[in-house]
């Protein structure tokens, strides 16, 4: 178990966002948080992230509570790749990746060749090597996606966090990013609003009104009852006949079926 | 050049290491050559290497008396008054993620002036306490309720807390420049609020030696920390979350910086007066200089606001004959149509 979640909750302004999450992430999986707008998915990744402390319970990292590390060291191990950062900064797609590397540097340790090698590579991964002198303000929303994405990469982390990475990209480099992240040796934590997305994933924890309502593999989590309840859609399972695979349809609950 | 070898000499910046002496020494032998009486170079090299090198060159003594205890003691106090405001509004346009930020954002200015006019014309401290005193006790004191208010509204973390840190500068710059107008429809006569006005706008007259034991450590000590935490403030590019996320301790360096910041520009403010636009307007026009990485941009800007301020004073006292002018009215007489201009490219730039 390299994190552990016990009892997270986190509200503000009186109005409870996480309650009582407890939640194990095991060493190499990827595990995928699903749930509606607003279920609270967002603040839990940034509690287990280490950047918002939980207002209860706590976060344990390999054992040790996550409070008691220094935040250079986790984000050594853990990085977090949130919704819509965005800046007014003239920074280059190279500049934007380079900060990546801003938990392993200091005075005394400069930058090296070899953190040019790291921002090069993850500039590939993203396929982005070629923009990596455009101007920010330049870059379409997807390109800016996959810039945030080669920053995560580029710190190198035992732990990936993506607070849904597909938005803003089209078909091709949803893909292409899911691709890469199921390749990485690395424990991937993600959000994700495309079911379809979310069924490759190992395991699949769903989030609603704040609370962890289940926990699992994602042929025994995502069923039809639990999309009718959580989402409130009617949805079917569909075949694919080339290779078997499972296809979620959705359709509005208050529809009949056709 | 390869790219590798570029992108090393974008970061490493050792260039500015030999550039900024000589420019720096140059502005300051220009600020001390010229002025009402302009002094030949000579002399002004002269009696710098009697006074710092313990040299025995013969020198007119009013000479010596006019370029060591008045026009060095100026220059060098412009120099690091200019480093202090240029730095100040470097690091708090980064924190607080805000353009129009700069060093009297957080009520010091006002709280300056007024504390100046409670020594001068209301007469707290009896005589004891001088103008510099009572304006860094001002600035001080404005900076403190500022910081404790953005506190009790709520300042966590995040891209609200440099909001909300803004609004109680506000509220704290406009308490504090209604009590100064207060004092002064109150108590003043004429001459008194004529000599007030022209210390808010900025004065390096009375500056002398004295002065500059405490506005040369002040700038290089902020220096110093602003290089310390040049990836930190970098780090903030994408807002504080993000800095989080990259392993800056945010809330200690927030802190910690925005305290500094606040300390020499209370520091400067009690020397010379509120000396506007160098703090805005610097930092901005070095970014589309140098770029935005603030390994380069603290550098660039510590050196251009030295030399834009040293060119300001002197131009201060030559552009009218016979007439100081306030130096706060230059800068701004410069940095307006400055700050316009980078208004304009800024708008075509998005």
């Amino acid at each position: 178990m390299i994190l552990q979640a016990e009892n997270l909750g986190w509200s503000v302004s009186g109005a409870t966002i996480v309650r009582d999450v407890v939640l194990g992430v095991e060493e190499g999986e990827t595990l995928g948080l699903i749930g509606p707008n607003g279920s609270g998915k967002s603040t839990l990744l940034k509690m287990l992230a280490g950047i918002r402390k939980p207002g209860t319970g706590r976060v344990l990292f390999d054992g040790r509570p996550m409070a008691d590390l220094p935040p250079r060291s986790i984000a050594q191990t853990i990085a977090l790749v949130e919704q819509q950062a965005d800046t007014g900064s003239r920074i280059t797609v190279r500049d934007a990746v380079e900060l990546g590397r801003t938990p392993w540097l200091s005075a005394l340790q400069p930058w090296q060749a070899k953190d040019d090698a790291i921002v090069a590579r993850a500039l590939a991964d993203v396929d982005m090597g070629h923009l990596e002198s455009r101007y920010w303000h330049t870059l379409s929303g997807g390109e800016r996606q996959r810039v945030h994405i080669a920053r995560a990469l580029a710190q190198e982390p035992r732990i990936l966090m993506l607070d849904e990475p597909t938005n803003h990209l089209d078909i091709h480099h949803q893909l292409s990013i899911l691709h890469l992240v199921s390749t990485l040796p690395v424990t991937v934590v993600v959000a994700l609003h495309d079911l379809n997305q979310a069924m490759e994933c190992d395991r699949i924890a769903v989030m609603s009104h704040g609370q962890l309502k289940a926990v699992g593999p994602p042929s025994e989590v995502v069923t039809e009852g639990a999309l009718s309840d959580i989402f409130d859609v009617r949805a079917r399972f569909l075949t694919d006949p080339v290779d078997g695979a499972r296809i979620i349809r959705f359709q509005p609950a208050g529809q009949e079926r056709p | 050049m390869s790219d590798a070898a570029l992108s090393r000499a974008r970061r490493t910046h050792w260039h500015w290491g030999w550039i900024a002496p000589p420019v720096l020494m140059a502005a300051l032998l220009a600020g001390i050559c010229i002025g009402e009486t302009r002094i030949p170079l000579e002399t002004v090299i002269k009696v710098l290497g009697n006074r710092i090198f313990g040299m025995d060159t013969g020198v007119d003594r009013i000479d010596a008396g006019i370029i060591w205890s008045y026009r060095a003691s100026r220059a060098v106090v412009a120099a690091c008054c200019g480093t202090g405001l240029a730095l100040s509004g470097v690091v708090l346009q980064a924190l607080l993620r805000n353009a129009l930020a700069d060093p009297y954002l957080l009520g010091i200015s006002a709280g300056a002036s007024t504390g100046a006019v409670a020594v001068t014309i209301a007469g707290l401290g009896a005589g004891v306490i001088t103008l510099s005193a009572g304006a860094f006790g001002g600035a001080v004191l404005a900076f403190v309720l500022v910081a404790l208010l953005a506190r009790a509204a709520g300042g966590g973390p995040g891209m609200q807390a440099a909001g909300v840190i803004v609004l109680a500068g506000i509220a704290g710059s406009q308490l504090f420049n209604a009590l100064t107008a207060f004092v002064i429809a109150k108590s003043a006569n004429a001459e008194q609020a004529r000599g007030i006005m022209f210390w808010l706008l900025g004065n390096l007259s009375g500056v002398r030696w004295n002065d500059a034991i405490l506005a040369i450590p002040a700038a290089l000590g902020g220096l110093g920390i602003c290089l310390w935490f040049v990836r930190a403030l970098d780090a903030f590019t994408f807002g504080a979350d993000s800095a989080a996320a990259l392993g800056v301790p945010v809330r200690r360096v927030q802190v910690l910086l925005i305290a500094a910041t606040a300390l020499v520009t209370a520091c400067m403010v009690s020397m010379v007066g509120s000396i506007g636009f160098v703090g805005l307007v610097i930092p901005h026009a070095m970014r589309f200089v140098v770029g935005v990485r603030h390994g380069v941009l603290v550098p660039a800007s510590a050196l251009a606001g030295a030399v834009f301020l040293i060119a300001s004073d002197i131009i201060s006292r030559i552009l009218i004959p016979g007439q100081v002018l306030p130096i706060g009215v230059i800068t701004a007489l410069v940095g307006a149509p400055a700050f316009a201009l980078i208004l304009i490219r800024g708008g075509r730039a998005s």
